[in-house]
């Protein structure tokens, strides 16, 4: 199941175990994407923490986590490859992997269909 | 996800509209906020519309810039008072650059002028047209005419083909060279046409009235090399070219000479006269090395380095600021320019950039970065 924030970050969920990424709209919003800093291993952050950075050709962009958690994995192709993000930003473009501490605050967030109407709108 | 520095141009007033401002939406140009103005940020990539520009043409909207027209007795000598440029040497049509100076020889805008038959032609940044203009009129006196054209567009075609593209729709361009211009007929509409521009590549900057911009903007795209281009990639290009932008790069509390654009005051009758704002501390620095000096940096690592990054010492101390950054799509690295102590600004010197609290590695690099290709005269 795939949860949607209004700051146009995803976190697809399989158990306690998510996998956060930014939007495809968000994607085309920042243009081409020159740098990806993503978190290391191990990192704890909280809903709402600044746990990336995207960097396109004109802009530098936080990413917030959109759940608490333990970062187990950050996609570490995107050091040499930050323009997968451009490419697949559903699915290769993923930023990092976390253990979910808190599971009922995925309530909070959208789902895909609320995500697609958010964004029809802006 | 949210912006972190957003380009610090955008501003809290009502925006107006240019010329071309439908030409650009029907196109797919991403309009926001820029100088006043809705402006093209990009169409379809800053990066693809930076390498077409370098490998082909682009057409880019630069409608926001002031264009202004002075005449009257005892013109050149009047602006000499204002500028550090020899107006008196520049001959018809022949076009120069220079900056509009403040009494302690701060840089109040840099600007292009060109000699016609009646006057002079000036180009001034768009962000700071009023400011200009209200700056000349305080100076100059009343038997001097200042008339700001705010009727006309003004386009820029650039690029290696752009003379090709040109060429086959206003015959005779082709036999301008880098910094002269001319007046040209294109089916009845007057144009102003020099060799000129802000990308390091050859080019040509077109005054065109503005009910006739769309018209010559769609005939310019239907030739096969040309693209229209943003603003996003109008910024990298001029970067990698060593081209300061005002309002980043270039403000009151820089000098010619800190801002290393020597070259403005490159005229020895200038320099004995010494009759432009600021001339002592500006020739002062000019034998001694002004105390800060703005260089390139190569960046290491992938993540750009933007505005307002600090310059580091060799103790952590704050010694300078980056004032232009980003990703070079030509070089396919970060670069930036920044001030720097003279002590530091050798190229080859390594120094520390830091960043929202992170740290990074650059080397003071020769200037341009990419080189210019501009189509030169015999001397």
């Amino acid at each position: 199941m795939r949860y949607f924030t209004e700051d146009h970050e995803w976190v697809d969920v399989d158990g306690d175990i998510g996998t956060v990424g930014i939007t495809d709209y968000a994607q085309g919003q920042l243009g081409d994407i020159v740098f990806v800093d993503v978190p290391e291993e191990g990192k704890t952050v909280a809903k709402g923490d600044e746990a990336a950075v995207v960097e396109s050709v004109k802009a530098a962009s936080d990413v917030y986590s959109p759940v608490s958690g333990t970062v187990i994995e950050g996609n570490a192709a995107l050091a040499d490859e930050p323009g997968m993000v451009n490419e697949d930003a559903d699915g290769e473009g993923w930023f990092f992997k976390l253990t979910l501490s808190d599971l009922d605050e995925l309530e909070d967030l959208m789902d895909e269909a609320k995500y697609e109407a958010f964004v029809a709108k802006l | 996800m949210s912006d972190v520095d957003l380009a610090n141009d955008y501003v809290e007033v009502e925006l107006e509209t240019l010329p071309l401002d439908a030409w650009h939406r029907a196109r797919g140009g991403r309009m926001v906020p820029f100088a006043g103005y809705h402006m093209p940020v990009q169409y379809e990539g800053i990066m693809a519309e930076h390498l077409w520009v370098r490998e082909s043409a682009g057409l880019f909207d630069v409608s926001h810039m002031g264009q202004l027209v002075l005449s009257g007795e005892g013109l050149d000598d009047e602006l000499e008072k204002l500028i550090p440029a020899d107006v008196r040497g520049v001959k018809p049509n022949g076009q120069k650059y220079s900056l509009l100076l403040a009494e302690n020889g701060g840089i109040l805008d840099d600007l292009m002028f060109t000699r016609w038959e009646d006057g002079l032609y000036m180009v001034v940044n768009g962000a700071v047209k009023y400011e200009d203009i209200g700056h000349l009129r305080d100076h100059l006196p009343d038997a001097i005419t200042l008339n700001h054209m705010d009727e006309q567009a003004l386009l820029a075609l650039q690029g290696p083909k752009a003379v090709d593209a040109l060429s086959r729709i206003v015959p005779g361009v082709e036999t301008l060279v880098f910094m002269t211009g001319g007046h040209f007929d294109w089916n009845g509409t007057k144009l102003w046409i020099s060799r000129s521009g802000y990308t390091g590549e050859d080019g040509f900057e077109i005054s065109v009235p503005g009910e006739k911009a769309a018209a010559l903007a769609d005939a310019l795209t239907a030739e096969p090399e040309v693209k229209p281009i943003g603003l996003g990639a109008r910024d990298s290009l001029r970067l990698e070219a060593d081209l300061p932008l005002y309002g980043h790069d270039l403000d009151p509390e820089t000098t010619p000479i800190m801002a290393a654009l020597n070259f403005a005051v490159a005229s020895k009758r200038r320099r004995e006269e010494a009759n432009f704002p600021g001339a002592e501390r500006i020739l002062i620095e000019r034998e001694q090395g002004a105390v800060i000096r703005r260089v390139g940096l190569l960046v290491e690592g992938r993540q750009p380095v933007r505005e307002g990054a600090a310059v580091l010492d060799a103790d952590g101390s704050e010694v300078g600021k980056v004032t232009s950054g980003g990703f070079a799509p030509t070089l396919g690295a970060p670069i930036a320019m920044a001030y720097v102590p003279a002590a530091m600004a050798e190229p080859g010197t390594v120094i520390q950039l830091n960043q929202r609290g992170k740290v990074h590695q650059a080397t003071v690099a020769a200037m341009p970065f990419v080189p210019h290709r501009y189509v030169r005269g015999a001397k």
